[in-house]
């Protein structure tokens, strides 16, 4: 147990155990802040320990030793929580009922977007503040003043630790679907070479997809989501070059995917479809994916069945930016007039999105209208901040 | 615990109310008494402001309070009621506003 504990065991350890715990600890003292604060105190000994000495045999024991000793220290004035915890021993693992109440308490939507990601990383993932600042490229006194007020609201406001009742549940799910899509999409699309901390908001938000497409079976969309980052993710390590650089779905090396975790993820989604025959936006999202991950070529792509897919999303979900999507998918099946006549449809809404910008340049290239897709190019890189983006828009200009 | 509904009314739901004919209108306030019906159980007080061309501001500053014509936020929600309840957490609360019939915007705050 003395051999050195890479980053990544060490996250997939604590990961694995902390938000177990906070579950069973906020269900037996039957306060969240409390219980979170101890599970907090236990991951930061671990993470400080652990290194050095090894991850014990029973980490999730050991998490809890560590917790409950603070909590008969720290809680010596609730003498209600002291008989709680004294009388506990490590017998009672957290229910699933334990761990979708922590979940759905994390992502209450009367707490702000930002709560939600910083409490279902902490509370559920386990992840320090520190982690989580470095995470989010923000100083660690904004993540901690987030979870603290977070708290406060949920104290204040009576946020109640309970499951959604059965009417609440549907948009009570999509507000969790939500947050773990932005965690992906945080760390899928910000992810570069010299970003690593990044990457594992990824593998948070995969452990997440997966853990609530087990506790919520009736939920397809559950794992819709789960397949749709599967799907990505298999797909990860053909976005850059060696460079560093993005490339796009069409040069990629599509050598480079994985072609068994597509096969998986799109049999998760298959079966999911058969099963519940309820379409929502994360499996038709996964299933415009799939498409792009199942063709061998950039040439053998089915575009047309990607329309198809994109019009069943837009009737779920309208939004202007998968209308741009869907347009993209149009200039395959129609050609690139069409697709720009649809792009200058959503000028006014997206004007200020710098794909709206950039996908207008490629379409205007493509019609021999140079000058205007510099001019759009430009436009995209004023508005990007993303690097990865910048140096290809900048590839593009002929500036490199 | 005890939460104050905030009932915020905006201009285009003023303008549509205007717009409305009477049978239109009659069934509107119809449906926000059978509302306050629904919930008489939780509902412990409740109170409809006169239009917000009567409201008046007084702002305390630094020499003698200062009164001036107009509700205190210059913007188009206007605050046009309130409903007090008492429930047993947020969600409760929030399960009652969801229902609300009436104006497009309702503030949730707990009675400190």
């Amino acid at each position: 147990m003395n051999e050195r504990v890479s980053q990544e065991v060490l996250a997939g350890v604590v990961r694995e155990h902390a938000g177990r715990l906070a579950a069973s600890l906020a269900s037996l003292l039957g306060d969240f802040s409390a219980a979170e604060d101890l599970v907090q105190d236990a991951v930061e000994t671990a993470l400080l320990r652990w290194p050095a000495e090894g991850i014990p045999r029973r980490p999730d024991a050991w998490l809890f030793t560590v917790a409950r000793r603070r909590g008969l220290d720290v809680l010596r004035r609730e003498s209600n929580y002291r008989a709680k915890l004294a009388q506990l021993t490590w017998s009672a693992p957290a229910t699933t009922d334990d761990r979708l109440r922590l979940i759905f308490m994390c992502c209450h939507p009367a707490l702000s977007r930002a709560a939600q990601i910083a409490l279902t990383l902490r509370v559920v993932c386990g992840l320090s503040t520190a982690q989580i600042a470095a995470a989010f490229l923000v100083p660690e006194s904004t993540v901690a003043q987030r979870i603290t007020r977070a708290k406060r609201k949920i104290g204040e406001a009576g946020i109640p630790y309970r499951l959604p009742a059965d009417e609440e549940l549907p948009q009570r799910v999509h507000e969790v679907l939500a947050v773990i899509y932005l965690l992906f999409n945080e760390g899928y699309l910000s992810s570069t070479a010299e970003r690593a901390q990044a990457r594992d908001l990824v593998d948070d938000a995969e452990w997440l997809a997966a853990l609530l497409a087990n506790l919520l079976p009736k939920e397809p969309e559950a794992a819709g989501l789960l397949a749709l980052i599967r799907l990505h993710r298999a797909r990860g390590t053909a976005r850059f070059d060696l460079q560093g650089r993005l490339v796009l779905l069409a040069d990629q090396d599509r050598g480079l995917w994985d072609r068994q975790a597509i096969e998986r993820a799109t049999a998760l989604l298959t079966r999911t479809a058969r099963a519940y025959r309820r379409p929502g936006p994360y499996q038709l999202q996964a299933a415009i994916v799939a498409c792009h991950a199942e063709a061998g070529t950039f040439a053998a792509t089915d575009w047309a069945q990607i329309l198809v897919l994109y019009d069943m999303l837009l009737r779920l979900a309208p939004s202007p930016v998968t209308r741009l999507h869907r347009a993209i998918a149009l200039r395959h099946v129609n050609g690139a007039q069409a697709a720009l006549a649809e792009l200058d449809d959503l000028g006014k809404e997206l004007e200020g999105y710098p794909l709206w910008h950039a996908t207008r340049a490629e379409l205007l290239r493509a019609l021999d209208r140079g000058q205007e897709a510099r001019r759009a190019d430009q436009r995209a890189l004023d508005l990007t901040n993303n690097p990865a983006q910048q140096a290809l828009l900048k590839q593009r200009l002929g500036w490199d | 615990m005890k939460y104050v509904l905030m009932f915020v009314e905006t201009e285009e739901f003023a303008e549509r109310l205007h717009a409305m004919g009477d049978l239109e209108r009659e069934a509107a306030y119809a449906a926000v008494s059978q509302w306050f019906a629904d919930h008489a159980d939780s509902i412990t007080h409740h109170v409809h402001l006169a239009p917000v061309h009567t409201a008046t501001t007084v702002r305390m500053g630094e020499g003698e309070p200062v009164v001036t014509d107009g509700p205190y936020a210059e913007g188009k929600e206007v605050v046009s009621g309130f409903a007090e309840v008492e429930v047993a957490d947020l969600d409760e609360a929030l399960k009652i506003a969801r229902s609300w019939p009436a104006c497009p915007v309702v503030e949730i705050r707990p009675i400190s």
